[in-house]
This record gives structure tokens, sequence and C-alpha cells, in this order.
């Protein structure tokens, strides 16, 4: 487990952290998903997976900068639902263009995140409470307005845009680069250089680490909660745009309910609920494993009652790694402390 | 010389409780000065006002190089120079050792530059000269090494002035000779030092002065030179301690534990020792010596490799510390925050958190009066001083903590106690009351075992002294006929 991506690191660092057992993993699910499908490791596979999990991948990328600043975020998906509805019906309505789009669906999303960090920061609250309350509220409010009317009809310049054909194949089968996956590079990479090459980012690994430091050192925690749940929000609206467009139809209802999964996608991925700790590669794995695997149940034919049962067991099976390692360090650090004590002693005979 | 800091007049009151008195302390440029005074003297509330987190009652004076200042922010303390290096050290374990260091570097919004997190971190290692890996992560460290990490930070900050709380509270012997050598060279270099602490015979050899804090006043400052050990004792507490090694006497009573050939390959081998009935048995031996794995072996909580353990003539077999408290061994622990107490839960139910079941009626629960009597009776026979038992054990003081883990395993009736290393971070005056309570259980006949890394605790508190080295037993003295000095170079062999 580490938490870091400094530059320090090199390889034979690198293979003692969960990440890189992550990576080894995923290695091996492919190789075992491509000898039994034969479909599976296809470029056109590779670009569904990354064009139909693109949406719980970049709330991921969001989601990872909250558990390293600490907190925890649930209420993105029903922020997802809010940002991505009243974006629309207003560019429905007014018959705006992109620069409407994405300045109500992100300014949406960004500002609902900041008032989670308000009342994170202000009523001293746990995360999780707030967020739990708030997922019902922006829910439970959307609900109401919309009375669960879906959104047909999207103007055609919003449903075929960012769709470039790679190139086509002999039997006419196109290869597409798509909003989604362009949407998922963009998401990991603001997030890594966020968590990695700005000084907000480390002050949130250390928020994450010790609170009660950060506040000594002089680190503002309620400006950071406001950029990190902020920075959440940002992506949440974000997200919304690209599956709207994947779904091509808007329903205020179809995302809530998927909160757990991205959570579970970053916890495998090695971030910790307890703060300081996780990694945007791990992130990346954390969903890139849980996708293969559900895809590779699907092309095996396997029910899909047993993708959630499987889905349970790899995401136990690796918090437990992580336990489990992290003792193990704990009682190698116990023999480090005790050691040269007894060295000095032995000397000094 | 001339006057770094200068506090004069300083009060501050907390409602009706007056924490600080009308304190004058003056801090040389390049001084060690040490700050010595018991839990709840005002040595903390000191700190808070120089490092500007708490404001000092108006008409106090509070100048840096001669310069007053008003309403003392914390940014404006650190840009002043000041520097606090709190107890708990205050790191990011998650972080590289080279980061914690150029924590001052993260300000505002802006591009990381690892380079120059590495360059500063470089420079204050090279600074104090310590050997230290930039790229470790301080979760990997021991203390004695998070230590340096944390007076770096301080280093790269530009401290004139490194205000260290209880610096010595959890590093062995040698490792606070190296805090000590370091401390002399910030000196050289004109950087002040205050070692804040209430255990700090060890930290005067090195000090040029002492200020002593005595329920919120100064009690006066003092040259380290004409001060020794007891006369601070005496003057942090205004009562004089005066111990002096136990008679030889007859340990008439019956074999209670007696261990054979006891091994555990890496922590100790070959160990034999009987503790009779009301003796108390010290064994001596610094960290590492496998004094506390031998303690936790007794206790069923690390089970050795060979040899044998017999309580009453009645040996152990399973090893685990359901048999062990059943055969009457209660275990103090040295860690009592994560080991003896839960911490959150009232002081009445730590107190019987041992005993449910016996406390238990015929249905399995417990009557609330029998639980009553139970904690009434400890807290009386022990002092504990509580104003409602049903307060959190975390609001109590130290001292106190530790009596509270005493009441829980004394109500299990045990007929060895096992106390490891049981005044560690208590004050001198709490330290005595829990001699005494110790002093007080043997003459009832009880076995104690009483493990420790200070010499003078075991020499004037036992009747017979166990040298633990590498996992050896490697000497044995009697009180009475040897001297501190010997004891403690047996030690230090």
């Amino acid at each position: 487990m580490r938490s870091t991506t400094s530059p320090g690191m090199f390889l034979g660092a690198f293979r003692r952290t969960h990440e890189f057992r992550l990576l080894i993993a995923t290695v091996g699910l492919i190789a075992i998903l491509s000898v039994s499908s034969r479909r599976f490791l296809t470029l056109q596979n590779g670009l569904d997976l990354l064009t139909s999990y693109a949406f719980s991948g970049m709330l991921a990328a969001g989601l990872l900068v909250v558990l390293v600043s600490g907190g925890i975020d649930i209420s993105f998906t029903a922020i997802a639902s809010v940002a991505q509805y009243v974006a629309l019906v207003a560019v429905m309505h007014l018959h705006g263009g992109w620069l409407m789009l994405f300045a109500i669906g992100l300014g949406i999303g960004t500002a609902l995140g900041m008032l989670n960090a308000v009342l994170i920061s202000t009523l001293r609250i746990s995360s999780i409470i707030v967020s739990i309350a708030m997922l019902n509220v922006y829910f439970g409010l959307l609900m109401f307005l919309s009375h669960g009317n879906q959104l047909f009809n999207m103007p055609d310049w919003f449903l075929n845009a960012f769709s470039w054909v790679l190139w086509t194949d002999s039997e006419q089968n196109p290869y597409v680069l798509n909003a989604q996956i362009i949407g998922l590079f963009v998401c990991f990479a603001l997030s890594w250089l966020l968590l990695n090459r700005t000084s907000i980012g480390r002050q949130i690994y250390a928020l994450g680490g010790n609170a009660e430091a950060a506040a000594r050192v002089g680190y503002n925690a309620w400006r950071l909660n406001l950029v990190v749940y902020g920075y959440m929000g940002f992506i949440a609206g974000l997200a919304s745009l690209a599956q709207a467009q994947l779904a091509q139809s808007v329903a205020p209802n179809v995302l809530v309910g998927r909160e757990l999964n991205v959570l579970a996608a970053v916890v495998l991925g090695g971030a910790s609920l307890t703060g300081g700790q996780g990694t945007v590669l791990g992130a990346i794995l954390g969903v890139a494993v849980l996708a293969c695997m559900e895809n590779g149940l699907i092309l095996l034919g396997v029910s899909s009652y047993w993708t959630q049962f499987f889905d349970g067991a790899v995401i136990l099976v690796a918090v437990s790694t992580i336990a489990w390692e992290r003792r193990r360090q704990r009682a190698a650090m116990r023999r480090v402390i005790a050691a040269p004590a007894g060295a000095a002693v032995a000397r000094q005979g | 010389m001339s006057a770094f800091l200068e506090l004069r007049g300083i009060s501050k009151r907390f409602g009706g409780v007056r924490a600080l008195d009308n304190v004058d302390v003056t801090v040389e440029v390049g001084e060690i000065h040490c700050l010595a005074g018991e839990n709840g003297s005002g040595k903390s509330t000191l700190i808070k006002i120089i490092s500007g987190v708490q404001p000092p009652e108006p008409g106090g004076h509070l100048a840096v190089l001669g310069e007053a200042l008003h309403g003392l922010t914390p940014a404006e303390s650190i840009r002043r120079g000041i520097q606090v290096i709190y107890q708990d050290l205050s790191l990011f374990t998650n972080l590289t050792v080279a980061e914690n260091i150029a924590a001052g570097l993260h300000r505002g919004l802006h591009l990381v530059s690892w380079r120059a997190i590495r360059r500063t971190a470089d420079a204050a290692i090279r600074r104090i000269g310590v050997d230290l890996d930039p790229d470790a992560f301080v979760a990997d460290l021991p203390i004695a090494q998070r230590q340096l990490v944390a007076i770096c930070r301080a280093l790269a900050a530009d401290a004139r002035l490194v205000i260290m709380d209880e610096p010595t509270a959890s590093l062995t012997r040698r490792e606070v000779d190296s805090l000590l050598a370091l401390a002399h060279e910030l000196r050289q270099r004109g950087i002040a030092v205050m070692f804040v602490s209430h255990r700090l015979d060890e930290v005067l050899e090195i000090a040029d002065r002492v200020t002593v804090l005595r329920n919120g006043e100064k009690v006066g400052t003092y040259e380290a030179a004409d001060m020794t050990g007891r006369r601070l004792g005496e003057l942090m507490t205004g009562k004089s301690f005066d111990y002096t090694a136990r008679d030889a006497r007859e340990v008439a009573g019956e074999t209670v534990l007696a261990v054979r050939n006891l091994s555990r390959a890496g922590d100790y081998s070959d160990i034999s020792f009987t503790v009779g009935a009301g003796e108390t048995l010290g064994v001596i031996g610094r960290l590492g010596s496998g004094r506390t794995e031998l303690a936790l072996s007794l206790f069923g909580m690390n089970p050795p490799d060979a040899g044998e353990v017999a309580i009453r003539g009645r040996t152990l077999t399973r090893h685990d510390t359901a048999e062990a408290i059943g055969h009457g061994i209660a275990y103090v622990s040295e860690d009592r925050l994560t080991l003896g107490l839960v911490m959150q839960q009232p002081i009445s139910s730590n107190i019987t958190l041992a005993v449910l079941e016996d406390l238990a009626g015929r249905n399995g629960l417990v009557p609330d009066r029998r639980r009553q009597q139970a904690v009434t009776h400890w807290i009386e026979e022990l002092g504990i001083k509580v104003s409602d038992p049903e307060n959190a054990v975390g609001t109590l003081s130290g001292g106190n903590q530790q009596r509270v883990v005493l009441a829980k395993w004394l109500a299990t009736e045990p007929s060895l106690l096992i106390l490891d290393s049981p005044t560690v971070g208590v004050d001198i005056g709490a330290k005595d009351g829990i001699y005494a309570i110790v002093r007080a259980l043997a003459a009832k006949g009880l076995a104690v075992i009483l493990i420790s890394d200070e010499v003078p605790e075991v020499f004037y508190h036992t009747d017979r002294i166990l040298i633990m080295r590498e996992g050896r037993l490697t000497g044995e003295f009697l009180p009475s006929r040897s001297s501190e000095a010997e004891v403690r170079q047996a030690v230090d062999a």
C-alpha cells in the first residue's frame, strides 16, 4: 500500500504495492478470459468495455480524491442525475448550445458538491451521514420536480457529437472513439494532475493522513473540503453528460443506486476509507478488474446474479489482502524498532 | 546573550480556572531551556500562548527579539521562527520523509515541484547531519526517526526556537542521548531549544536553565548546573520524595509463579525464576531485551516454544489469556491506552470489564447494585480522583487512568500482578501514588512483577531485581545488598 507515485518510486518499491498485485490479478484475469472466450480480447470488446464502464470509471476518478482526503461521498449519483436533467431540460427549452450545456451541467455538479462540503465543514457531521442525507434530498427534489418524466428527443448535435470512426474493418464494423472514452481518460488525467502535481493535491493527502497535523502546519481544511467535494460534483456533472449521450435519453432514476459499485471499485483499488491512501493507478485497476470480470462472465454465459456474487467476493478478497498486508508490515515494524536497541546492547557488551 | 523570547506577566484563565498566573519566562538566543512541571501545571497552556494558538489575558507582554507582539496568531508565531514539536509529532505517516519535511512548501494553489521538495528535505537533513532516507514513508520509521523528521521539518521552516513537548517519553536511553546531542548541535547554530517535560533528569545534563511551573505559577528559573533530579521533583510537586532501598526481608509466602527454562525463538531464551506471595520482583531491561515479550508470554498473549510456567504448582498448558486469567494472572500493559482501557467508555465500565462474569447473576445479567458496589469499592481503594464514575476514562489524567487499569485487574482478585512500565507518561506525584498502591498490595500477599527500564524505579520499589539483556536473564540483585550504580552498570553492560 503506497499513497503516492512520487518520482523516487522505482520498480523495486512498486513491486511491493497493492497496485502491483492488482495489476498481476488484472493481467491474469484477462489471460484466463481470453483463453475461455474468443470474443474477449478483441479491440471491439475493449472499446465496448471502455464505453460502458466510462460512467463508473469517471466517478471513480472523482471519488478517489474524496477518499484520499479522509471523507466519503455517495451522493454523486444523485448529483449526476440532477445535473444532466437540468442541463438538458434547459438546453432543449432555451435552444442552447454546448456552452450552456457544459456551464449548467458542470456548474450544478460543482455547486451541489460544494454544498456537501459546506454542510460537512460547518455542521461538523461525518461525511457519510451528510452524503446519505443529501443523496436523498437531491434525488427526492429531482423526482418531485420532474414527476419522474424521461427526456427524449434531445438535439442531434448533442446525440451525435464526439464520435470518430478510427477505421472500419473488412466486415464493415466501425471502430469508434467516442465521448465516453475521451471523458474517461480526461477524468483520470485530471485526478492524477490534481493529486500528484498540485499543492492542493498534496495537502489533500496530508489532510487525509492526519487532519490535526494538517491544521497545525496551516492547511485550511475548510477550503480543501470545498475543492474535494466540488471536484467530485464537477466530475459527476461531466460523467452525467457522457452517460446521457450514451443512453440517448435521460431518466431521473437510473443513476441512483450505482454509487456503491463505484465505491467498491475505488476501495478495491487500494484507497483507504480512513483517508490518506489511494492512487489513480489503483482506482483504474479497481474499475478494470470489476469491468473485465463482469464482462467475462457475460461472455461465458453465466447468470447475471453470479456477477453480483463475484463482485462481492472479489472486493472481500482484495480488502482482506490489504488488511493482512498492513498487519504484516506492522509486525515487521515492531521487529525493526526492537532490533537496533538490542544490537546496541550487544555492541556495548 | 540576548533574549529571543520574552514573556512577562502572562496569565490565562479558562472559565473559573486559572491555568497560568503572572508567569515570566525568558529564552535566550541559542539556549537550551527546560520547562518543567507536573500535568496541569500550565506547561501546555504556556506553549499554546507562545505558538499563538491561544491569546494570553490582557496585560501580558510577549516579545520576540525585543519586538513586542500583540494578538499573536499561529502563522505569525511560525513566521517569527517559533516551531512546536508536539508529543504526537504531528507527522503525515502516509507521506514520505521528504514531503513531511517540506510540508510548508504547499501553500495556496500551485504546481508541485518534487525537486524543490527534495532539495528542502536534503538541506534540512544535512543541517543536522542525521541518517534519514528522504524517500522512506514515515509509517515505516521507528519513533526516534520520526522525531528527527519532525525536527527537520522545524528547521526547514527556519526555526529560531524549537519547543519540544515531552520529547523523551517514548525513546530508549540511547535514543535520548542522540536527541540531546542534536539539541547541543542546534544550540551551536544559534537555535534555542525548549524541552517541556515532567521527566527531566536526563535533559538536565545539557540544559542551560530550567523554569519550573506548579499549579499555573512560576516557582522559579534555575541554572541547570545547580539542579538535581530530586530537587527538581520537589520543586515541581512541592513535596519531598525520599526513597530508600527496601530492607532484605524473608518473603515467607509460598511460591506463586515458577518459570522453568522458558524460551521463545527471537524473543527470549532459557528463562527461569520464581516469585513468592507478597514479593515484588523487578525485571529491568532495555527496549528490545525481551522483557515485554516475556511478560506477554506469562499472560498467554505470546505462547512460548519451550519451557514451563506454573502458578501455585499448576502448570499452564494452553498458553492463552483465558487460561492465564483463570489462574489468577493480571497484566497491566505498558501501553495502557491501546491495550488496557476502552477510552470512550465510562470509568465504571472499564473497572468492571474483566469481572462481568463474576458479577452476573444466574440469568447472565449484571445487577446494577453489585456493579455499583464494585466500582465504588475500587475507586476508594485506589484513590482514583473522579467527579463521576460514568465519565469516559479518556477524561482522566494519565496517573488516574493507570489506576483504573489497576482496578480493572485487581477486581479479578489475582494472585500474580504483572506491571509493565506502569509509570510511563505519569508525573512524579502520581508515580508515588502507584508505588504506594503496589506496596500495599504486596503487603496483602499479592505477588508482583514490576517491569521497567528505569533503574531507580526497580531499585527503590522491589525486593529483588532480575536483569534482562538480549533475551536472557543476566544478573540478579537484592537492592538492600547492592547500590543503584551497580544495577545501572549491569543493565548498561
